[in-house]
């Protein structure tokens, strides 16, 4: 019983430290990808407990009652039953059976590679992203600029990021946004996302990629579109442009990189990093049919 | 001369490093001296490491699952200590050491602690519990443990010589190709679990064969104990899913050592391919080390409930379903690589399916417990607390296995969480329980109680307070592997974690505890009947522990829960009416020297000592074609020695009470035993 109050205040603990995650990114979503993947999260978590709670209570049920001490409650040595062999078996079944409906649909609803639906139909909003060690590019194609370690995007516009990378494989993470998706070098995968309101957001590398892979965090930054506006022509300012040269001195691995605003980029570049890799081989994503729109 | 071996390869880059390299080797110079000092190498050689006897063979499997099991908790509760303190600083350790702790915890925790415990137990109780003397091929068995132990022995080593993968245990490329990593640590990765895999699938087509050729007559597949039925579906997985793993770990060394392109950026390769290839093998390695476990927790169910298995055919099919799915799901490692919509969503429910079957073994073994007797012995723990912290891991991987879930999920801690919930109280709990179930089997005395219970304790408090945390933290976005963050809400959670190893440390003190006092105790203990918990399956019907050929006579097998049924019908521990010579094999040292030959080639390779790793495979080939040409590899056990030791073994057990196997339990109508009456 001592065991069993340790455990109750162990619960206890828990559930105190616990109301710090409510304000988690994943249980606090900024966009409607992120909530639609909370929803079904907790849904499911609602309809599994139709299995997992008769678990625990046959277990706290049987195993005190049919203690060996206890000599009255019925003991049967070969007690079998077909019905409730038959039950064993439907319950979790049927769980499954719409529990699978729900994935089918929801997969298909989520499709990274999706572009956001919005009221006025708006045009997707384009970011090309390039995975480095252990940071991040981002070019604006429609802009003609570039960013590293900072993105930033129109609120409440569907944002289309086109991914790729220039080192191992990375995994781009934005959870108040939510999906992610790997970018792999000659290779390209697509992530739709949208940002509700303006607000800040932390963004990450999730998939681990070396020794700077920890401090590998970048800021997600979405503005209404008077501030989008004023932030390109901040970044129009800058002195720095990424030409052929500077993109080799950034693509070295660097650790923690600051942000850094360059007023344009060679044309095509995204094309020719992917290119590097596929020496006429072709590889692609899942998706191979995509261009990236330059 | 000595490749790329250098000075500069002994760790001086840290003191975290250095301490563990004496550590290591103060401890294999201990146990050689003390070896020494009581002059034990010649009975260590002749009637351990030579053994061919699949007993001896089972123990030494389980004691190096055990050393890996501390080794690789100190990586775990290093890593804990790590993070807990990590906040805005770099903490104790270095990016490049703590990278290297965690792909060796993983790759410790799963190849040499999991896989050598499991075979440990298979090896241990296969046999007995089919009704036989030996498995298939005895001297295959030997090479797969010293092929096993060479893994292991690099695995030691590169914390000496060198240093250890720092790719993660799944070792993704391009990250471990030559271009990202170019040291010795991702080789010594591929080597270690390259060797060891080898000795693995051999393991798998042993078992295979043993249990559909040599089990004793009368013992239909329908008839067979739930932990051969699992051993047999485990085994299967094990044969057709290892190849997968030592293609890509090869084709991984060939993009390494012979500039190859297989899962380069550029030259055509393909990372992607590497990746399904892991997890062709990796997801039903899952459940190969998971099926036997849930053998186990069926028969402890089954004796410490005094009660057949609710189900029993439930439970058969669900293990074969489950065998069957396990091959159908890999996929869902990773969702996020890009793959459309269709592909994705039926990954996610071919996995979902997986929990069904699962489902029923869970109310399956509950339904053995209604209408039982239970028993509270440190097994029934395991078996409960099993249950009651397995659903919470079924439900994170249902969860996880919807496509646009894992999107948020996957590469956080919550998965963290979820796989540890299922290898800790799902193979972990079980083996331990079945090393406290057997161990009488095996050494003739009980494990101590008293001091399993603690550690059960220790366990399952630990584990809770270890890995729900992070659960919470997946859900707070916290990505697994990282060595240091900026998050300040993460901590608190981090170190309760870290508080939550710390208990798990208690659970293993009280393991080792429990090991000590029972040796002390072990007269008190004597199991002279070889029955000591009135069990139902043939392996508690020989001696503990067993005499070298197991049944002097094969038992006939005459329903499910065979030895139950002999003891009911009074016919256990009847004397045959002659005895006969047994031919059992003998002992061989070639599979010390094919292992060695391995560790020696693995060195070899990972230090790029070409002339040495070409004379070691000479030296493997060599033993092997020695050892095929060898006519005499069997030795007789006279009858007259047979009938000795028979003789004194019902005598032993004719002078103790018989076990109560009455209808109602209460002792009513008692059996006579070692009654000579047919």
């Amino acid at each position: 019983m001592k065991a069993l109050k340790l455990l109750l205040l162990i619960a206890t603990g828990i559930a105190l430290v616990g109301c710090g995650v409510s304000s988690g990114p994943l249980l606090d979503p900024k966009g409607p990808v992120a909530l639609a993947q909370r929803t079904l999260f907790f849904e499911t978590l609602a309809i599994m407990m139709i299995v997992v709670v008769p678990v625990w209570i046959f277990a706290a049920w049987f195993v005190p009652r049919y203690r060996a001490s206890n000599k009255k409650d019925g003991y049967q040595q070969d007690w079998q039953s077909i019905p409730v062999d038959v039950v064993v078996w439907l319950v979790p079944l049927a769980i499954i059976v719409a529990v699978g409906t729900y994935v089918w649909i929801y997969t298909h609803k989520l499709d990274p590679y999706k572009t956001i639906e919005t009221d006025g139909n708006l045009e997707p909003f384009t970011v090309q992203v390039i995975a480095q060690d252990w940071k991040w590019l981002f070019l604006y194609p429609e802009q003609g600029i570039a960013s590293v370690n900072e993105l930033v995007f129109p609120s409440a516009t569907p944002l289309e990021l086109i991914i790729t990378s220039d080192t191992v494989m990375n995994s781009f993470f934005v959870p108040a946004l939510g999906s992610q998706i790997y970018a792999m070098a000659g290779m390209e995968t697509e992530l739709n996302l949208l940002a509700w309101e303006p607000g800040k957001f932390v963004g990450r590398n999730s998939q681990y990629s070396g020794d700077g892979f920890s401090k590998q965090s970048f800021d997600v930054i979405a503005l209404n579109s008077a501030d989008f506006d004023e932030w390109v022509a901040k970044v129009k300012q800058s002195q720095l442009r990424l030409d052929e040269a500077s993109y080799q001195q950034l693509a070295k691995p660097s650790t923690a990189h600051p942000i850094t605003h360059y007023s344009s980029f060679e044309a095509g570049l995204f094309n020719q990093i992917m290119a590097k890799y596929s020496d006429g081989h072709g590889s692609h994503g899942g998706h191979a049919a995509h261009t990236s729109g330059e | 001369m000595l490749g790329r071996l250098t000075i500069d390869s002994l760790p001086f880059y840290s003191w975290v490093a250095m301490g563990g390299a004496v550590f290591t080797v103060l401890g294999a110079v201990i146990i050689a001296l003390l070896i020494t000092v009581y002059g034990k190498w010649g009975y260590l050689w002749r009637e351990w490491l030579t053994s061919l006897d699949h007993k001896r063979i089972g123990i030494m499997y389980i004691v190096l699952a055990l050393v890996m099991l501390v080794r690789g908790f100190i990586d775990a509760i290093m890593m804990r200590a790590q993070q807990a303190f990590a906040l805005n600083s770099d903490g104790y350790l270095p990016p490049d050491h703590f990278d290297q702790i965690f792909t060796s915890h993983g790759t410790i925790m799963i190849f040499f602690m999991a896989m050598p415990f499991m075979t440990g137990l298979f090896n241990l109780v296969v046999p007995q519990q089919i009704g036989t003397r030996d498995v298939s091929f005895p001297f295959m068995n030997s090479v797969g443990l010293w092929l096993t132990g060479a893994g292991a022995g690099l695995m030691l080593i590169s914390l000496v010589v060198g240093e250890f993968s720092t790719a993660g245990w799944t070792g993704y490329p391009p990250y471990s190709g030559l271009e990202y990593s170019p040291g010795v640590g991702v080789d010594y990765w591929i080597w270690s679990i390259f060797i060891s895999g080898l000795g693995s699938t051999l393991t798998g087509i042993n078992f295979i064969v043993t249990i559909l050729k040599r089990r004793a007559p009368g013992m239909t597949l329908m008839r067979m104990p739930l932990f051969t039925w699992t051993v047999l579906i485990s085994s299967i997985l094990i044969a057709f899913a290892f190849p997968a793993l030592t293609v890509a770990t090869g084709l991984l060394a060939l993009d390494r050592y012979a500039d190859m392109h297989f899962f380069t950026n550029a030259s055509g390769g393909n990372m992607m391919n590497f990746i399904n290839l892991l997890w062709i093998w990796g997801h039903p390695e899952v459940y190969i080390l998971i099926l036997p476990a849930f053998g186990i927790f069926s028969e402890v169910v089954a004796t410490f409930c005094r009660k057949k298995l609710f189900g029993y055919e439930s439970l058969v099919y669900a293990t074969a379903v489950i065998g069957l799915l396990s091959f159908t799901v890999w996929l869902h490692h990773f969702f996020t690589m890009g793959a459309g919509a269709n592909v994705n969503a039926i990954f996610g429910i071919a996995t979902m399916i997986i929990a069904v079957p699962t489902g029923v073994k869970v109310f399956d073994w509950l339904f053995t417990m209604y209408r039982g007797r239970i028993t509270f012995s440190p097994e029934m723990y395991w078996t409960i607390g099993f249950i009651v912290t397995f659903v919470i891991g079924g439900v994170t991987g249902v969860l996880l296995a919807i496509p646009p879930v894992d999107y948020i999920m996957h590469n956080t801690v919550f998965l963290v969480a979820h796989f540890h919930n299922m290898i800790i109280p799902g193979v972990l709990f079980g083996y331990v329980a079945g090393m406290n179930y057997w161990f009488p089997k095996a050494f003739g005395f009980e494990l101590n109680a008293k001091w399993g219970v603690r550690a059960f304790w220790g366990w399952l408090i630990g584990f809770c307070m270890a890995f729900m945390p992070l659960y919470l933290l997946g859900l707070m976005g916290m990505p697994r592997r990282m060595e240091t963050y900026d998050v300040a809400e993460w901590q608190p959670l981090l170190m309760f974690a870290a508080m939550g190893a710390v208990v798990v440390l208690i659970g293993i003190i009280c393991m080792v505890i429990q090991l000590l006092v029972s040796i002390r105790d072990r007269e008190q203990t004597r199991d002279l009947r070889g029955d000591p918990w009135n069990g139902r399956t043939l392996e508690w019907l020989t001696s503990s522990p067993a005499a070298a050929y197991n049944f002097a006579v094969i038992p006939r097998v005459e329903g499910r829960d065979a030895f139950w049924q002999m003891k009911e019908d009074g016919t256990a521990y009847r004397p045959p009416q002659q005895y006969s010579d047994i031919a059992m094999p003998k002992n061989s040292g070639i599979g010390v020297v094919v292992g060695g030959g391995g560790f020696v080639f693995g060195f070899a390779m990972i230090w790029y000592i070409w002339w040495l790793a070409i004379l070691s495979l000479v030296v493997m080939g060599a033993a092997l074609i020695v050892r095929s040409s060898m006519d005499h590899t069997e030795e007789i056990i006279p009858a007259a020695e047979v009938e000795a030791i028979e003789k004194k073994r019902l005598a032993d057990v004719a002078s103790l009470p018989a076990h109560d196997v009455s209808e109602l339990g209460d002792g009513s109508q008692p059996v006579p035993v070692g009654s000579a009456a047919s």
